[in-house]
């Protein structure tokens, strides 16, 4: 290589946001015009302004595209089994409290094989962020049929057209009483990043579903362009509706995509109910964990 | 070091197993467990749940048994001891994450109060049918632990055991109990609390940078951080580099899966646990563990009135299995019997062991009650005759 | 005292694990005894004719389960009908006067029987029958001695209720050494 290309390469700024990434890990796996490393800036960029210490801040994930996200996050990061990333994230929140549990998943990780867990975390108020990309397809096993991909589109294994009934995940989530429902799409970033940091704010089970193309496997299997054109749909077929009603949110094939943040509300989250609980019931008598009592009894 | 006295309940009860085991976990320091109901395993999570509150402890009953199986990593990871409990089928479903456990070098413990099956088979009677499962059930190449307790006090004594292993060794460790020792009440002594050893794990505490989370020394076993210390670790059920880095490459998969086998492998001495009684001079030797040591024994009493040598093995650790003792001893006895609650799973590792050196003799039972001592007694009567 | 097999029987809800229970407890822990207790589990646990089996012994308790008890406490007809035939020869039956009716009793078999329901309404809480039994049972057999039997009680039933059951064991205690009287010698001693 040349003396002066090495000069040029020296001179380009560091990005801002590689303090947060395993820089030692790059490049990384995902194709040429997948969302999901859109959605990690907005992640990051949420993360800068949260005003949380990342020595405390833990990212869990499944498997899948999505489920590469923990190995690339410069923080606690554990990428663990499929569909097992909330119940992973579960243990790590209850044993440690003052840890800020993020599951960071696929669609199919989080709502197929794991959706078990999804309804219950989401009953139980437990005290973590699920952020949810949505490709509507298995794209690292080679574009197989998802439960959010939507009738009509092709996958691999529905090669005749999909004909199940698609998940719309923001009613699910509230209906299995999730307090932060809101979705956005990898177009917007700007959204994106400020509802990250509302449901990193937030106690309890906050959860963002975001979609983001999957050019290779969803896109160009339905004939919908790359990336780019993708994104484009996103930009001209979303309706911000912040506060809509998530039964009216459901997703059609290549339909208008309603989008923004629909659930903010309180109720006790897990750590909150069993603390007062037993401080209710026991009193004195009642021991938490040194870490519990930090949090909880400060 | 020794227990933390807030857990320990110091004084002679008349309990059963499976209580026994949960006090066994909080004596360890377990302060977390995450389980679902499953018979004949719930009354350890009864007792935990009823517990917990009052020692510093967390329990949650999760969505199924492979919820359970997983958060109890995650709680490891928080910095907890763990432990999930389960029966058949709940252990079935468990696999996937013994493997994780395995390939994370998680500490954990799993407590399967076996129950006869396959599948649903008997969920209220005892078997000791899922001991291969233990060795075997996940997919891959790993080691693994896996402890047999005959009585109450055992399962009080041996899981304490298990979560000192677990922790040394960083691997999960089996408590392999049953549905007769899980549901027999006997008397359990619970010493006090500094008479009681605990095993934590060896903690890394140098510098951040640079710090690789899977490099293992002499013994190796690598140091373990938790999430929230600062050290920004990954841990993943990826092969992966002494970073914990996933890396795809033969050469990295053949290093990790070594060591893992290794770490076990090499300190097996210290980690085997088995008893014996009139091995010497025998020309017969019943190996057995769990229940079916106690059950044996009236077997072995009357042989021995009636002239035969006859000494007993018991294995208290059954994986990894005392090869160079049991090869060993068919080198100088004319037969070996191995009665289990199984159709015969342990008797292979006799066999393999034996290697064609003595008679091997397997006294099958598809499980539901306990074995005969006469069907023992006729086995073992057996094992020499014509030879 | 050599292995000595106990059985338990009668319907849900008498108490009859409880009692079997207790006795293992004073045996083992205010007798120093070695004692095996197993429950019987599952569906026919709920149903009609339930059991305690326990083992007592001076030496380690290897074989867990019972094979031919030495003695049987019954307090329901159709545990009498179902367990009793297990008895070993010689064994000792001890039952519920007035809820079980001895039919074709083996001629080996020692019987005794106590009124315990109506001793236990006499004392206003028909529910301590079994503790009726057990100071029955202790006096009759003799396997635990009085003492560990009432520290058992003491540390098994529910807090508050102790008064009533020391009463209960008292009431069968005494009548088992009264049926004794007329007995040359206490059969397990």
């Amino acid at each position: 290589m040349p003396e002066e290309l090495y000069e040029i390469e020296a001179n380009i700024p560091a990005n801002p946001i590689e303090e947060y990434l395993r820089m030692d890990r790059m490049p990384h796996i995902w194709c040429p015009g997948c969302g999901i490393g859109t959605t990690v800036n907005c992640f990051v960029r949420a993360l800068q302004t949260s005003g949380l210490d990342l020595d405390k801040v833990a990212v869990v994930s499944g498997i899948g595209c999505t489920g590469r996200v923990a190995g690339y996050m410069n923080l606690d990061s554990f990428h663990t089994t499929h569909g097992r990333a909330i119940p992973f994230a579960t243990g790590l929140k209850l044993a440690n409290p003052e840890l800020k549990v993020v599951v960071y998943s696929g669609d199919g990780d989080l709502t197929a094989i794991g959706g078990n867990h999804f309804i219950h975390a989401a009953r139980r108020n437990m005290d973590i962020t699920v952020i949810l990309i949505n490709n509507m397809i298995y794209g690292m096993t080679g574009g197989q049929v998802a439960p959010t991909t939507p009738v009509g589109a092709t996958a691999s294994t529905t090669p005749h057209g999909n004909f199940e009934e698609t998940f719309n995940l923001p009613f699910l989530a509230e209906s299995c009483g999730a307090v932060y429902v809101a979705r956005w799409t990898a177009h917007h970033v700007r959204h994106l990043t400020k509802s990250i940091k509302e449901a990193l704010a937030k106690k309890g089970f906050s959860f963002i579903e975001i979609l983001a193309p999957c050019p290779t496997l969803y896109s160009r299997r339905n004939k919908l362009g790359d990336g780019l054109d993708q994104m484009e749909f996103y930009r001209d077929h979303s309706q911000i509706k912040n506060g809509a009603d998530t039964k009216s949110v459901a997703i059609d094939f290549q339909g208008d995509i309603v989008v923004g943040k629909f659930v903010d509300k309180e109720r006790p989250t897990y750590l909150e109910a069993m603390n007062n609980h037993y401080q209710k019931k026991y009193g004195d008598r009642y021991v938490p964990s040194e870490e519990m009592r930090k949090v909880f009894h400060a | 070091m020794h227990a933390d006295p807030i857990g320990v309940l110091t004084g002679a009860h008349f309990i059963d197993g499976d209580h026994a085991c949960s006090e066994g976990a909080i004596a360890a320091g377990c302060r977390f467990v995450a389980g679902y109901p499953i018979t004949p395993s719930t009354e350890v999570v009864e007792r935990i749940a009823d517990r917990f509150p009052f020692v510093g402890g967390v329990f949650i009953q999760m969505e199924d048994e492979i919820a359970s199986s997983i958060a109890i990593q995650g709680a490891v990871w928080g910095g907890k001891k763990a432990m999930t409990v389960t029966s058949g089928p709940g252990f079935s479903l468990m696999m996937e994450h013994i493997g994780f456990a395995a390939m994370t070098e998680t500490p954990c413990v799993f407590v399967d109060v076996q129950r006869a099956g396959p599948s649903t088979g008997l969920p209220t009677m005892p078997a000791q049918g899922d001991m291969m499962q233990a060795r075997w059930g996940s997919h891959g190449d790993y080691q693994i632990i896996a402890i047999a307790p005959n009585s109450p006090q055992e399962c009080f004594d041996l899981t304490i055991h298990a979560f000192n292993l677990s922790e040394r060794y960083r691997v999960p460790v089996m408590m392999m109990m049953d549905e007769c020792v899980g549901h027999m009440i006997e008397r359990v002594v619970i010493p006090e609390a500094e008479k009681i050893e605990v095993h934590n794990r060896k903690v890394y505490e140098g510098p951040k940078e640079n710090y690789l989370a899977f490099e293992a020394g002499r013994d190796l076993v690598p140091t373990m951080v938790k999430a929230g210390d600062g050290y920004k670790i990954h841990v993943t059920g990826l092969t992966h580099d002494e970073k914990g880095y996933p890396n795809m490459s033969v050469a990295t998969q053949a290093k990790l899966v070594q060591r893992l086998m290794d770490k076990i492998r090499l300190n097996a001495d210290d980690i085997i646990k088995y008893e014996e009684e009139n091995v010497e001079g025998a020309d017969i030797v019943v190996v057995t563990f769990g229940i079916t040591s106690r059950t044996a024994i009236p077997a072995i009493e009357q042989a021995r009135a009636k002239g035969l040598k006859v000494g007993h093995l018991r294995l208290i650790v059954c994986w990894p299995f005392p090869e160079k003792r049991i090869r060993e001893l068919a080198g100088r006895v004319k037969a070996i019997v191995m009665p289990e609650l199984n159709m015969g799973q342990m008797v292979y590792e006799v066999e393999r062991c034996a290697a064609g050196k003595c008679n091997v003799v397997s006294v099958p039972h598809a499980g539901g009650t306990v074995h005969q001592p006469k069907d023992i007694l006729a086995a073992i009567e057996k094992s020499i005759r014509g030879k | 005292m050599p292995r000595t097999e106990i059985k338990i029987g009668g319907f849900g809800g008498q108490g009859v694990i409880l009692s079997g229970y207790i006795l293992g407890r004073a045996a083992s822990i205010f007798d120093h005894k070695n004692a095996t207790m197993i429950q019987a589990f599952g569906p026919e646990a709920r149903g009609s004719a339930t059991s305690a089996q326990l083992i007592i012994s001076d030496e380690p308790i290897t074989y867990p389960y019972i094979v031919a008890p030495n003695v049987m406490v019954l307090m329901s007809q159709e545990a009498y009908s179902k367990f009793s035939p297990e008895l070993a020869p010689g064994g000792m039956l001890l039952t519920e006067e007035d809820l079980v009716a001895t039919h074709n009793l083996r001629s080996d078999v020692k019987h005794y029987s106590i009124p315990a329901t109506r001793f236990a309404e006499e004392l206003g809480k028909r529910l301590v029958l079994n503790i009726v039994m057990l100071g029955f049972a202790t006096a009759i057999t003799n396997i635990v001695g009085r003492e560990a039997a009432r520290n058992a009680v003491k540390v098994s039933v529910p807090k508050g209720t102790e008064e009533l059951n020391f009463a209960a064991f008292e009431k069968g205690y005494e009548y088992g050494l009264k049926l004794l009287k007329g007995e040359p010698e206490k059969v397990m001693a």
